[in-house]
């Protein structure tokens, strides 16, 4: 006999390649926030290089796996009926999930297209903010994952997700004051502020699924 | 087998009918409402499992029943089940719910006072205070199984998509288990007035192992009557089940899974002649046999989940009117068994009792 033609083992057997797809589908992001920072580092100390485009060529191809495994799994999530109750708020929290990659491959654009020549002094404040906004990006992914795993734990990365949303902020309002107060022509101030808010445009954006999530994991608690 | 026969037992017939579209909703209602079981599934489990409890096991119930009212003609017989499917229907019709267990005694109970025969009080009582226990013994028994499986649920830490699998396992063995006790507990509703003027006679099977089994006339009666019922299933079923999650409180799977097994749980205890055997082998006091109403089971286990969680959204009309369909119901049948005796037997010249 046939086994693996017995419908129950099936069942869990597609479960379990789905439940591995989500993990690999939020490892993506991961692996583009550790490239993000690389290439960052890299900018700061070389400018524009191959290295540079190198990381950038990189999380085009994350970007573009990642794409293809989640529409993979929306494809399965609607085919095989899973999770019909949450099947709608979950398929919208991996699209949102999908625009932090999007904001990583389109923030190293911008320093591949407009190169910005920033000053050392603001270096420091720089890398601080975009590690910072890695850092509200991976306790997101982390909410993510307790959110398919343990529903418990998914406040805790939240409130991570909350303090480093505010870090950034902070940071962030800070570079632009000494941007603003130095000498720099009007024009130089204002495309090295616009690079700070792209920065910090992912913690916000980060911050934003947080709080869909907090109301997705009331509704899955009931 | 006579042709007067067949009609005689088609009340019966349409009962099951009622039964299989109305209470398989009771069983599957939330798991096919809410996508987690195919209806085609949750039909094919639900028809399988009827006709087993029912042959297997319906022998219990249908015994006290028969001690409320042993009807001894088939055209009384006939007014009784017809009786009860016309209440069940009129009162579906109005949009109360509803319970075949209910109706049948009623319809026997009218019997009785059409025939002269006397209302075996003690049987009458038993009945009753199970009717009563029924929700009650539901309500207790879901309330620590809805907790359990709340803890476990959260300390297992499952994957969504895994414990949506499991879920889904869960809800068809509960459904597959529910499915039996309520053919096993309801068979009597639809087949037990026929059982003393069953037209069936016993045959026996030659099995391979070289000894023959009896497939008596009773056990063919409620194979007819589950196929009924396994009929009423697959036609009208889907309907009922895609409303009835949404009628008193909405339910998640998990807690679906909770009522389904609490009710099955119920059903069974109230059916199992294994179980009678063994409580009074060991001394301890029997379990009745009743049949019983499976939405009142059902209804039961969600109220006693949503008393206990402090649930707001149980809506209490919704119960209010369900509360009075149940007393209206033996009344209605019992009337309307007396008024169509009297037809049957003063038109039509039917002999709707022996002396």
């Amino acid at each position: 006999m046939n086994l693996s033609a017995i419908k129950i083992p099936t069942l869990f057997g597609r479960a379990k390649k789905l439940e591995a797809q989500i993990d690999q589908f939020l490892d993506k992001v991961t692996e583009a926030g550790l490239i993000y920072k690389s290439a960052l580092a890299v900018y700061f100390d070389q400018g524009l290089c191959d290295d540079f485009e190198n990381y950038l060529q990189r999380i085009l191809t994350i970007e573009q796996s990642a794409d293809t495994l989640r529409r993979d799994i929306e494809t399965k999530l609607y085919e095989q009926t899973l999770i019909p109750e949450l099947r709608g708020d979950v398929l919208g929290l991996l699209e949102h999930v999908d625009t932090l990659i999007n904001i990583y491959e389109a923030n190293l654009f911008r320093f591949s297209i407009q190169t910005p020549k920033i000053p050392k002094i603001y270096h420091h404040g720089y890398t601080q903010l975009s590690d910072t906004a890695i850092l509200s990006v991976d306790s997101l992914i982390l909410a993510v994952r307790s959110f398919f795993r343990d529903i418990e734990a998914v406040r805790d990365h939240v409130t991570k997700v909350m303090f480093y949303e505010s870090e950034a902020d902070q940071i962030s309002t800070k570079v632009q004051r000494e941007i603003f107060t130095s000498t720099l022509g009007l024009a130089r101030k204002r495309h090295l502020a616009y690079f700070v808010e792209h920065i910090d445009e992912l913690a916000n954006t980060a911050e934003d699924i947080g709080d869909i999530l907090s109301i997705l994991t009331i509704k899955r608690k009931i | 087998m006579d042709l007067t026969v067949l009609v005689f037992l088609l009340s019966g017939l349409a009962l099951g009918w009622a039964l299989g579209a109305n209470d398989a909703a009771n069983i599957f209602g939330t798991a096919v409402g809410t996508g987690m079981v195919r209806f085609t599934t949750a039909a094919i489990v639900a028809s399988v499992f009827v006709i087993l409890g029912a042959v297997i096991s319906g022998a219990g119930a249908s015994h006290t029943l028969g001690k409320l009212g042993a009807i001894n003609a088939l055209p009384g017989a006939f007014m009784a089940a017809l009786s009860a499917a016309i209440t069940v229907y009129w009162m579906t019709k109005r949009g109360l719910s509803v319970s075949t267990s209910q109706a049948i005694v009623g319809a026997i109970v009218g019997w009785n006072i059409f025939s002269g025969k006397p209302t075996d009080s003690e049987t009458l009582t038993i009945i009753l205070l199970t009717w009563v226990a029924c929700p009650v013994i539901a309500g207790f028994i879901a309330v620590p199984l809805f907790l359990s499986t709340r803890y476990i649920v959260s300390n297992a830490k499952l994957h969504l998509i895994r414990l949506d699998a499991y879920t889904r396992f869960a809800l068809i063995a509960a459904g597959a288990f529910g499915a039996y006790s309520l053919g096993a507990n309801n068979i009597s509703n639809v087949m037990g007035v026929f059982v003393s003027s069953s037209p069936f006679t016993d045959f026996s099977i030659d099995t391979m192992m070289g000894d023959s089994y009896v497939f008596t006339s009773i056990q063919q009666l409620f194979l007819l009557g589950a196929i009924a019922i396994a009929v009423g299933i697959f036609t009208y079923s889907k309907k009922v089940m895609m409303t009835v999650g949404q009628d008193i409180v909405s339910l998640s799977p998990i807690s679906a899974w909770v009522v389904v097994t609490a009710h099955s749980i119920v059903l069974f205890l109230f059916t199992s002649q294994g179980l009678e055997n063994f409580l009074n082998g060991n001394s301890l006091p029997t379990i009745p046999l009743v049949p019983v109403s499976s939405s009142q089971a059902v209804i039961g286990a969600i109220v006693g989940i949503g008393v206990f969680t402090g649930s707001t959204n149980i809506r209490w009309r919704v119960l209010g009117s369900i509360g009075v369909g149940w007393v209206l119901t033996p009344f209605i049948a019992c009337l309307v068994c007396i008024l169509g005796l009297y037809f049957l037997q003063n038109i039509f010249n039917q002999v709707t009792f022996l002396p």
